[in-house]
């Protein structure tokens, strides 16, 4: 079943279209994946990759040029979810999750795809300015597994790009696709999860009573259905009041032991 | 219908059907993101030089889990090949 | 509902009433649903065809086997480190004897000039001949030691070996991805602690981080190479010196490892007791690394960023260093007088106050270790042209080395304290002087023990 919900909007363009030439993109996606290889091959920069999960534990910045518009790209760990575990986890989790990127750029693997739509349903629910970018292409053609691009886009609501990183093969797509996504050229439908009607039902009660609590760009429907799991913890991320706020792309680096 | 079988307990090479997770809390949450949903077919694979960790085969990657870990996933093998 | 204070957060005395008691259930049904989804899209777009023989897993079956899963890490790393001691002899050589006749040319130049002796003492046997030594001594290791180990890194070899050892740390209390913080730990021990963040469990992850110093960092392999190959390597035939060189070093390394195991079962006893937390590790399937990329990689990123560090810590440590050794009070030099008051301590660890000195100095980097040794013995009155190795074995004979001297500062090189960076990471990542200052003196104890077993218990066996 496929239901466009509706996302409080966090489109590029708002603040202020005229002036706006600068625009922040996150990368997220599982370990693993190639989400610093992409993050190289776009900012020219040289973060160590590796293959084994977990090789990025800090956020690393770096920025490119495309068509007369400058993007702040965000190199991110690794997680599985945005229910961080580990400290790199976390990292990933309140970036992606708190810091407002003007588009989420979700790489995944092409040869596990299932497991990968797990965290690209999940950063569905949070924004609609996604772009996923299905990497290893070539791995997959090797391994004789088919990856349908366009279907993946029609089912997901979202751009689609095919890459092969390492190679650098797709890239420029990729670039073309981000270019028109902040101009406002792609506007995204995505695909909501929709779940039972009892949670449902609950999240239509808690989620408009919420407006009063927190600034309009968080996602209320996302806040809600956390709060039904007992993730009180992210209320810590975000302002109390829907008239405190900070800016975009800004979240206090962190990740330090905490507990002992 | 719930067995007492767990992942721990099949032998390399077999596979079952995970019918479910006993661990509780954080950890619960970490092996449903990894796949580990309820219905989800587990192979197992190998186990380490020393029989422990193993490693399976779940939604087209690897993972390895410790013995103790694993026997907190609860799986049936009957009608899996 | 969870202890969360209530009073800073209104929003959920608000919904209180509305949230359901059952956040696990709830939870579950959230995961299930999401993944429903994620299976009906990949029916949709994603076909697969007849896989093909699937190599990893034989590649796998023989990488984690039974009986050939840990012969085959040792190999390998043997391999490495034979390959890296055997390829940076003759490029060792050469670069010490080119920048020694750099420094003759270098000097004629001064005298030409008519620069003060201090100026020519401060610049050329100062700054200049530390950063030639810790040039000539480093680059070679470390230009063939990178490539090697980010070719295992990139084929995904490392997952393998933190499979094959968890059942160690596990018995140990630890976490098997210390293993792969280990792993970083040879490249750099800040980075390796720093990695420590994919431990879930802090307790496991302190562990992970008390114990990072024990991997032998790249500021260290040089040294371990250098004296392994001078002392131990003369042992034997030529054409059997590096192969037994290169066994010495794996002996440290796996010393290290084996403290780390020890150290770590310590500490899940007393000071961060716990069981075992929760362990999973994604196998990754092995990709074939690009060769040309990995090279120009690792030289340009790795091997030339680590040098150019080396270099900013040791030109500054090389002029206090000539300073020290030029400025006297009464007629004994001030870099002799500290020598000497640490020289009984370090004689009775088989090493001598200069050694210790040099450990002190080389807080910033262990780098500039050997290098400061070195201007500690030329600057005490050996008036030798050091511009090779054989050169440098007869400087260290001549004061007194033995090769039991070699094992003690090999042991130490392994078992000080970590550097100033690592400390500074470690205090960062703990945010607790304490830990800090445990991870400072942790290493350093064993490493006083450890010397003077070793050199009371040769005494002993007269060897
Ligand atoms: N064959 C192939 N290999 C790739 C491709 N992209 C990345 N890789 C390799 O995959 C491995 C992982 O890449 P990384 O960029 O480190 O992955 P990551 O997502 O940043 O990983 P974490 O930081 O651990 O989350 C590296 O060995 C890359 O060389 C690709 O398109 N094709
Ligand atoms: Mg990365």
């Amino acid at each position: 079943m496929t239901v466009n919900c509706h996302i409080v909007s966090t489109e590029p363009g708002k603040d202020n279209p005229t002036v706006r030439n600068h625009f922040i993109i996150a990368l997220a996606g599982n370990p693993n994946v190639g989400k610093s290889t992409v993050f190289n091959r776009l900012t020219g920069m040289k973060q160590h990759t590796g293959n084994w999960p977990g090789k990025t534990v800090i956020k690393a910045e770096g920025t490119f040029y495309h068509r007369n518009r400058r993007y702040t790209l965000v190199d991110l760990p690794g997680t599985y979810s945005l229910h961080a575990g580990s400290a790199d986890e976390q990292v990933a989790r309140d970036f992606i999750c708190f810091s407002r990127p003007d588009i989420t750029l979700v790489v995944s693997d092409a040869t596990c795809l299932e497991r990968n739509l797990n965290l690209v349903l999940q950063v569905l629910e949070i924004t609609s300015q996604v772009v996923l970018c299905v990497n290893l292409m070539d791995e997959a053609k090797r391994k004789r597994i088919q990856v349908d691009t366009e279907k993946l886009a029609q089912e997901l609501g979202i751009p689609v790009v095919g890459t092969a990183a390492r190679s650098g093969q797709g890239l420029n797509r990729l670039k073309n696709v981000l270019g028109d996504m902040v101009d406002g050229k792609i506007v995204t439908s995505p695909r909501c999860v929709v779940y039972d009607q009892e949670l449902e039902s609950l999240v239509q009660q808690i989620e408009p009573r919420l407006a009063i609590y927190m600034p309009n760009w968080v996602n209320r429907r996302w806040v809600a259905l956390r709060l039904l799991e007992g993730e009180f913890n992210l209320l810590n991320h975000i302002p109390h009041n829907a008239l405190m706020d900070y800016p975009r792309g800004e979240i206090k680096e962190d990740g330090a032991l905490c507990l002992l | 219908m719930h067995s007492s079988l767990s992942l721990a307990d099949i032998p390399v090479g077999s596979s079952a059907r995970i019918t479910s997770i006993v661990t509780i809390g954080p950890n619960r949450r970490r092996l449903l993101d990894l796949g580990l949903v309820p219905g989800s077919r587990v192979d197992s694979i190998r186990r380490s030089p020393a029989g422990n960790p193993t490693a399976y085969w779940i939604k087209g990657t690897v993972i390895a889990l410790r013995n103790e870990d694993a026997s907190q996933i609860l799986v049936d093998t009957r009608g899996v090949f | 509902m969870s202890a969360i204070s209530e009073q800073k957060i209104p929003v959920l005395r608000e919904l209180e009433p509305l949230l359901p008691a059952n956040e696990a259930v709830i939870k579950d049904r959230i995961v299930s649903s999401i993944y429903q989804q994620a299976e009906a899209i990949c029916r949709q777009a994603v076909k697969t065809g007849k896989p093909p023989v699937n190599l990893d897993a034989r590649l796998d079956g023989i990488l984690t086997s039974r009986w050939l899963g840990f012969p085959i890490m040792l190999l390998l790393l043997a391999l490495v480190l034979w390959i890296t001691i055997t390829g940076a002899n003759y490029p060792s050589q050469l670069l010490a004897g080119g920048l020694f006749w750099l420094e003759e040319q270098l000097a004629s130049l001064f005298m030409a000039w008519g620069a003060p002796a201090w100026l020519y003492g401060i610049l050329i046997l100062g700054v200049y001949r530390t950063l030639a030594w810790v040039i000539a001594v480093m680059l070679p290791p470390m230009a063939i030691f990178f490539p090697l180990f980010t070719l295992l890194e990139d084929l995904g070899y490392l997952p393998r070996v933190a499979f094959n050892m968890d059942n160690l740390f596990r018995r140990a209390g630890a976490h098997g991805k210390q293993c792969l913080t280990m792993c970083m730990g040879f490249g750099c021990n800040a980075a390796g602690v720093t990695s420590c963040r994919i431990i879930d469990s802090p307790r496991e992850r302190l562990i992970a981080i008390l114990t990072n110093t024990f991997s032998v960092c790249n500021g260290r392999f040089p040294t371990l190479i250098v004296l392994a190959t001078i002392f131990m390597g003369a042992l034997v035939a030529p054409a059997y010196s590096s192969m037994l060189a290169a066994l010495v070093v794996v002996g440290i390394i796996m010393t290290g490892i084996v403290v780390t195991l020890f150290i770590s079962y310590l500490l899940s006893r007393t000071l961060l007791r716990g069981v075992p937390s929760f362990f999973v590790l994604e196998l990754p399937p092995f990709r074939k690394p690009q060769l040309g990329q990995i090279i120009i990689r690792s030289l340009l990123d790795r091997t030339l960023f680590v040098l150019g560090r080396a270099v900013v810590i040791a030109a500054p440590a090389g002029a206090l260093t000539w300073i020290l050794a030029n400025s006297f009070v009464g007629d004994v030099s001030v870099f002799t007088r500290l020598t000497s008051w640490l020289d009984p301590l370090g004689q009775i660890m088989g090493m001598d106050g200069i050694i210790l000195m040099a450990f002190l100095l080389g807080l910033p980097a262990n780098e500039i270790v050997l290098p400061i040794i070195i201007m500690g013995y030329m600057s005490a009155g050996s008036m030798l042209e050091l511009d090779s190795m054989s050169a440098l074995r007869t400087l260290l004979l001549d004061h007194g080395w033995t090769w039991i001297t070699a094992i003690c500062v090999m042991l130490f090189s392994l078992l000080h304290f970590p550097c100033g960076t690592t400390l500074y990471t470690i205090f960062k990542e703990t945010r607790r002087a304490r830990w800090t200052l445990l991870a400072l003196l942790l290493p350093l104890i064993l490493g006083i023990l450890t010397t003077l077993l070793v050199n009371q218990g040769a005494g002993l066996i007269k060897l």
